[in-house]
């Protein structure tokens, strides 16, 4: 008989592997945090006219080109799936980093775009709905930062053609990310 | 040789990525341009509808959340619901501003970059 114990990652009384099963909870919680959060602006927004025009001091054109990357950013993750199920690990990572690439601009662009709007006199404390612009969007671009992270060490072993399942794992939760940030689009850039 | 094809057609038996991520920009722009006529329905559908669409092209096509064992959908469903629950349950006290035995007091928003901490939410007083 054998001393080592089972590990869990290839056996399931769910029907997928325990990992993807893992990162869908993962979503799920964060579906609740997201969702919390942009349900507390909606019905502040649509209680108080002057948030209108709080929000037309956001820069739709930033944010129409955050969402660009974010998108194409998303491309190149499923690419690299597509590319791990091929068994092609250099590539999946090569795509990976392509996905930390754009998830790095979009970082760098929201930079930017804080320092304006903060150099403006826009800062967290200026009324509540910059708070939420800040909390939300900086939430938001924690879990970017998070993503690239992990990426980068899933693009490690996937170079060497190891572990190649987490590329998918990963995918998902960018893609999470990427839909976050099209339901906050149009909430703190497009409606004015 | 068959099996063989069988396994690559098994690997390959997914959607055309580029092209959905160019229905994607499409509505990128949709969504843009959408609210420049001003017209508030115009706005509604082409901001947060195309949203909505968007988020569905991606869960479907990038996320392979179709693929998956259907209880993985209600379980996303379920968050929304909650989701939903939480706004119903706390919208009347946010987006009301008297009822039968109370009144908010009127707070007048502060204007932008004048550092005020407390901003423009009235606070709710039962009498």
């Amino acid at each position: 008989m054998s001393a080592a114990r089972p590990i869990a990652n290839t056996r399931s009384a769910a029907g997928i592997p325990t990992g993807r099963l893992a990162v869908w909870w993962v979503i799920a919680s964060e579906i609740v945090i997201f969702g919390g959060l942009l349900g507390s602006y909606v019905m502040h927004r649509l209680a108080h006219d002057a948030w209108t025009a709080e929000a037309a001091h956001t820069n739709t054109w930033i944010g129409a080109f955050n969402t660009f990357v974010l998108l194409t950013s998303s491309l190149f993750a499923v690419l690299a799936h597509a590319a791990a199920v091929d068994g092609k690990g250099k590539l999946a990572a090569k795509r990976l980093l392509v996905t930390c690439a754009f998830g790095a601009t979009f970082v760098v662009v929201k930079a930017f775009e804080w320092n304006m709007e903060i150099s403006h006199g826009y800062t967290i404390t200026a009324n509540t709905f910059w708070s939420f612009y800040y909390t939300a969007a900086g939430l938001h671009a924690l879990h970017v930062i998070a993503g690239v992270i992990i990426m980068l060490i899933v693009a490690k072993d996937a170079a060497k053609n190891l572990e190649l399942h987490r590329v998918e794992l990963i995918g998902i939760y960018w893609h999470f990310v990427d839909v976050v940030w099209i339901f906050l689009f149009p909430l703190l850039y497009i409606a004015k | 040789m068959a099996e063989a094809a069988a396994h690559h057609d098994e690997h390959h038996d997914h959607p055309d990525y580029v092209k959905i991520w160019a229905i994607l920009l499409a509505l990128l722009i949709v969504s843009v341009v959408g609210p420049m006529f001003g017209i508030r329905a115009v706005t509604l559908i082409t901001a947060f509808g195309i949203a909505v669409v968007k988020a569905y092209l991606v869960a479907k096509n990038f996320m392979h959340i179709n693929v998956e064992p259907k209880y993985v959908a209600y379980l996303m469903a379920t968050m929304l619901v909650f989701m939903l629950l939480f706004f119903a349950g706390a919208a009347p006290d946010v987006m009301k501003f008297e009822g039968s035995n109370w009144v908010k007091p009127e707070v007048v928003q502060t204007p932008s970059g004048h550092g005020d901490a407390h901003g423009a939410e009235p606070s709710v007083e039962h009498h």
